[in-house]
């Protein structure tokens, strides 16, 4: 739709206004973000990290772990509604309470395979998975926390539905370690062993449908202190304890096994949490945008603050609006009309050039608003329109009819929005809480994550005031000689290994591939025992397996130490190392082929040494016939082009290139 | 007497804590071989071992230090924590029925008990007001803890209590009543009441949870809300039990205080109307009753309240291989009734004849009733029947077996002549012996079967 501007608000433009206050933050992408620029804002940061443990069975019942459906299997629903409790202190929660204005109706998917009683909430918890505590201690102890003495259930209250008990529980294992990156240590403050929650169908209107297998699998969550001031640090730091969970080769890999929320500030902000960041790379992003979204909303709070002088009196005004009155030709207002939606004005008084005020890359305050509408009030997107759109969806002509409604001022703005009348007031609400907020600065909340780096409010942060004991659970006592038995069976340290990775001469950029996989002790293994030179075995698995993965599909399940067999079997064979190149894309594709038979597969023949050498007289002869060039390391390379078919895996190269000289 | 500083804590653990003077509510850093903590001094459960300190971090998690490993401690401050629930008081709306809640404690109302480590009753109306404000809407409600036990601990003389607390209340104009009751004896309870308060003008609604309600998505809220309704606006005047129909948070069964039973250890859906089908359903909205036949609702306050009860009564579950010397123990103490539980259509074993015959020449009244809880009692099938019959054991219909122990009790309170026992055992006053079973009081689905699945799969159970 074209801009129609009536005259008196020719002077504003939304889009200029958006790029001037983005400009006014000096918002830089993340490509020209220098340290200087985060320490201008004062980014601060950081991790929860969220890692499955491979265990046979869940945490607090004996259903399998690791099994998933379809969002169509299952084999009977539960409803529930939550309603918020107090806490062990005798605190109501920030966050229980917004689910609770939500009333949402919490639907469960079942299927007998992965879940039983349980998992509704209707038996009481079986003992603590001992695999599963066992495997999370170690890391603990890895994570160098200071293990405590007795493990106490505890109840951790969420009323998004996302467990049906209404709490997840969880337990400490250790508080107060460290991790060390490339430059710095990382303190934490705890490792806590808890339940995973249930994954998210749908949630539409009052409805939110969760299926119930992934409920229950044990997670260990990491939690650092918010000490690092780049996204890069943040990265390496996330990358770090994943590498480390992965060292111990008890975790579980793949979508969703490892899960991170970021916590994120600047100066002057709050900690918001961008919640269940599945992928280490997009941390950058996502923190820099984060922080920058902080930046412009303290812009937005001292420019309001200048206009607004008592913030405690600020309230919206709002009107309902008949649609015949109005031009709002715009599809989801029209649809909205069939269910009797209700049509609502709402001046914002002062607000203007605030809707339109940068927030995030392509976001403006204006949004803000009906993420919240969708959250809280229940009301799909879109939801509303305003006076600051930067693509207007309905005639501005509107917006002018509505001002006189309300009298407004010409530095208010306006927002119409559509809902069924039993979400209006909820939605009055939230569209003024969240104004008032922007008065006080950055609201405390949990964000969800999109691949471009932006993110929407997805609820309220909760605090402490949410934790309850678990009474259906006795505590865990921890002895000496039972964290001291786990002790000595420790992996080595992450960090030693990277130490040990360089030492060995192995190029760095094969690191990453090596850590993410767990592929140290392989290659460690690899060298020890059959004393195969480090830098080869490092780049066979950095670059060639990498390679070879991203290239080739498995028809079975390769597992890595296939590699060690290879190299164990070409050594026994006397068989040249350089083979193992060759043979690897059809180990990995069919790994229960014995290696005789992919040698054969790959057309590789048997030769002695003899056999090869007694050619190169021959093509010596050969050469002189056809050659244009007089240069001898011409001949040499014709002649090794020649035979290296044959002499591949018979005869290593530099072997067959004296040959060639001395014949 | 002073404030216990040390609530909980016992033998070392008390010792330590002495030892570096500190309180529980206490701030404290401890300094152990595994490293430094920081937290509040939290209470211990009292069965918990005496060698750790319980402790609540920042971040609000609770941990357990080993006294064992530390080296040193000190307070750094004291906060106690003030659990309640925010009271409020219960508004009155006009126009609304007033409906009483007596409290008898269970899990209805509860908050966490530090000595036990378990949750305690909790309530009054304004804290129920605090917690689900929703009452409002559907009742004038007053409130009196009658007395504050779990479940388990109800007997005899609370049913007295409580029958005659009710008939005070009916006599005072009360529009209905509510009790909080623990779930596992709460049939018990619903019996006694039936038959201890006879020709109520009012409902008398029993209700309790399977989560307590310290938990978000506890059935308390509903449960009480569902029997609020009931009390206050349901014409059916009968003493009833009121709880989840499927363990979804959809509707609320009311189940006759004679035909109802707890079938699971912890389901929410847990009550079961045995051999017939229950009274009504209920939502927030509407009561809508199964069965056409009920007492209903009058404007009269007379009722008969008959608070006996003899504790001179037992229960027998028979198991294949029963000694005669169980039944000789029970009467040589003075029992003078025994409800028996019998196999199939009510048997036991011959061996245990002659002590069946020897307790009914010392007087003493036996009835029959079954394992099999569904069916009735017939003894004239076979001849082992036919055989106990003769030597005094009374076949009790299909009487479920607490129901029966309890209308024994209540009936060798007013008498003991056997005769009488009789005609009061076998006199129904509330369907808990019926004439009929319908085709639909049994209904145990079997999962797995493919119509079985295809019901679970479509309607939330």
């Amino acid at each position: 739709m074209k801009k129609n501007k009536s005259p008196e608000t020719t002077d504003f433009n939304p889009e200029q206004n958006y790029q001037q206050t983005r400009q006014e933050i000096g918002y830089v992408s993340r490509k020209k973000a220098t340290k200087a620029d985060y320490k201008r804002i004062g980014f601060m940061s950081g991790l929860e990290v969220h890692q499955q443990l491979k265990t046979k069975e869940k945490l607090f019942c004996h259903c399998p772990a690791g099994i998933f459906h379809s969002h169509d299997n299952f084999n009977a629903e539960v409803i529930r509604h939550m309603r918020p409790t107090l806490s062990e202190l005798g605190e109501y929660d920030g966050t229980a309470l917004m689910e609770y204005k939500t009333k949402k109706e919490i639907i469960y998917r079942l299927n007998n395979e992965t879940a039983c009683t349980y998992e509704i909430d209707d038996t009481p918890p079986f003992k603590i998975d001992r695999e599963a505590l066992e495997y999370a201690l170690e890391i603990s102890l890895l994570c160098k926390l200071n293990i405590v003495g007795e493990v106490h259930i505890t109840r951790k209250q969420y009323l998004d539905g996302s467990i049906p008990t209404g709490f997840q529980r969880t337990a400490i294992l250790g508080v107060e370690g460290e991790i060390p990156l490339k430059n710095k240590k990382i303190r934490l403050i705890q490792l806590s062993i808890e339940e995973d929650s249930c994954r998210e169908i749908s949630d539409i209107r009052h409805t939110r449908l969760y299926k119930t297998d992934r409920l229950g699998m044990p997670l260990i969550e990491t939690v650092t202190y918010p000490e690092m001031y780049t996204p890069d640090e943040l990265k390496e730091a996330a990358e770090y304890i994943r590498f480390l969970n992965r060292s111990t080769g008890r975790v579980r890999v793949g979508s969703g096994a490892g899960r991170e929320d970021v916590n994120v500030s600047c100066k002057g902000g709050t900690r918001v949490e961008i919640k269940g960041v599945s992928y280490n790379k997009l941390i950058p992003e996502l923190s820099h945008i984060e922080a920058f979204r902080q930046w412009a909303l303290l812009n937005i709070k001292s420019k309001l603050n200048n206009t607004i002088k008592d913030s405690s009196k600020w309230k919206i005004q709002q009107q309902e609006i008949d649609y015949r009155d109005f031009d709002l030709k715009y599809d989801p207002i029209t649809n909205g009309l069939i269910d009797k939606y209700r049509i609502l004005a709402v001046n914002l008084p002062n607000f203007k050039g605030i809707l339109s005020h940068f927030t995030q890359p392509g976001k403006i305050f204006a949004n803000e608003i009906s993420d919240r509408l969708k959250v809280i009030a229940c009301i799909e997107k879109p939801n509303m329109v305003h006076s600051e759109e930067l693509e207007p969806k309905i005639i501005e002509e509107n917006f002018s009819q509505i001002q006189k409604l309300f009298n407004a001022k010409e530095n208010d703005a306006q927002i119409i929005f559509w809902a069924p009348e039993e979400d209006i007031p909820t939605a009055l609400e939230t569209i003024e809480e969240r104004c008032q907020m922007a008065l006080e600065g950055v609201p405390q909340e949990t964000r969800k994550s999109f691949l471009d780096g932006t993110t929407i409010f997805e609820r309220v942060l909760p605090g402490a005031d949410r934790m309850y004991p678990d009474t259906d659970s006795a505590p865990i006592p921890l002895e000496n000689t039972y964290i001291d038995g786990l002790s000595e069976n420790l992996p080595s340290d992450v960090i030693d290994r990277y130490n040990q990775l360089k030492k060995w001469g192995i190029p760095e950029d094969t690191y990453t591939y090596i850590f993410r996989n767990n592929l140290f002790p392989l290659i460690e293994n690899v060298i020890k025992n059959l004393k195969i030179e480090p830098k080869l075995i490092g780049t066979f698995i950095g670059h060639r397996l990498k390679f070879v993965e991203g290239h080739y599909t498995s028809a079975d399940k390769f597992e890595y130490s296939k590699i060690y067999d290879l190299f164990k079997y070409l050594i026994d064979k006397k068989m040249d190392i350089q083979l193992s190149k060759k043979m690897l894309p059809v180990v990995y594709q069919y790994p229960k082929m014995d290696f005789d038979s992919i040698l054969t597969s790959i057309n590789f023949k048997k030769f002695t040494r003899e056999e090869i050498i007694s050619k190169i007289p021959f093509l010596k002869q050969k050469f002189s016939e056809i050659k244009i060039s007089k240069d001898d390391k011409v001949s040499k390379q014709w002649i090794m082009g020649e035979l290296q078919k044959t002499a591949i895996g018979n005869i290593p190269p530099d072997q067959l290139a004296k040959a060639i000289e001395q014949n | 007497m002073s404030e216990d500083i040390f609530q909980g804590y016992k033998g070392k653990a008390l010792e330590v804590l002495k030892k570096y003077n500190v309180r529980v509510w206490g701030q404290t850093s401890i300094q152990t071989t595994r490293g430094d903590f920081e937290g509040t001094v939290l209470p211990r459960a009292e069965n918990d071992d005496d060698i750790h300190i319980v402790l609540k971090i920042a971040t609000g998690y609770n941990i357990g230090i080993d006294i064992g490993t530390i080296k040193e401690m000190k307070e750094t401050g004291y906060k106690k924590a003030n659990y309640k629930i925010p009271e409020k008081e219960f508004p009155i709306t006009k126009g609304l029925p007033s409906v009483k809640l007596f409290g008898t404690g269970g899990t209805i109302a509860s908050r966490l008990d530090y000595r036990t480590g378990a949750v305690i009753p909790a309530f009054s109306p304004g804290e129920l007001y605090g917690a689900v404000p929703e009452l409002a809407d559907i009742c004038n409600l007053t409130t009196e803890k009658v007395f504050a036990v779990f479940s388990e601990n109800m007997g005899p003389k609370q049913y007295v209590a409580l029958a005659k607390a009710i008939g005070e209340e009916i006599k005072n104009g009360i529009d209905g009543i509510v009790i909080g009751h623990g779930t596992d004896t709460l049939h018990h309870t619903g019996a006694a009441l039936t038959f201890m308060v006879q020709n109520s003008p009012i409902p008398i609604v029993l209700v309790g949870s399977q989560r307590s309600s310290d938990r978000p998505s506890s059935d308390a809220a509903l449960n009480l809300m569902h029997a609020m309704k009931t009390a206050g606006h349901s014409d059916i005047a009968e003493v009833m039990v009121c709880m989840f129909g499927p363990t979804s948070d959809e509707y609320g069964l009311l189940h006759k205080g004679t035909r109802v039973r707890k079938m699971h250890s912890s389901y929410r859906s847990t009550f079961r109307t045995i051999g017939d089908t229950p009274l009504a359903t209920v939502t927030r909205d509407k009561i809508t009753p199964i069965k056409k036949d009920y007492k209903q609702r009058r404007k009269d306050r007379n009722v008969d309240i008959l608070p006996y009860f003899s504790d001179k009564v037992t229960m027998l579950y028979y198991y294949p291989g029963m000694k005669p010397d169980t039944i000789d123990a029970l009467v040589d103490n003075g029992y003078k009734g025994i409800i028996i539980v019998g196999t199939g259509l009510g048997h036991v074993n011959k061996e245990l004849y002659p002590a069946i015959e020897r307790a009914t020449k010392k007087g003493v009244v036996m009835y029959m009733t079954l394992q099999t809880l569904w069916g009735f009692v017939h003894m004239f099938v076979y001849d082992t029947g036919r055989d106990m019959m003769a030597k005094g054991i009374i076949p009790a219909g299909n009487m479920l077996p607490e129901v029966a122990f309890i209308k024994l009790g209540w009936a060798l309170g007013q008498t003991e002549d056997p005769e009488e026992i009789e005609k009061i055992m076998l006199t129904p006053i509330n369907d808990e012996i019926t004439k009929r079973e319908p085709y639909n009081g049994y209904l145990i689905y079997q999962g797995g079967v493919p119509e079985v699945e295809d019901f679970i799969r479509n309607f939330r159970k």
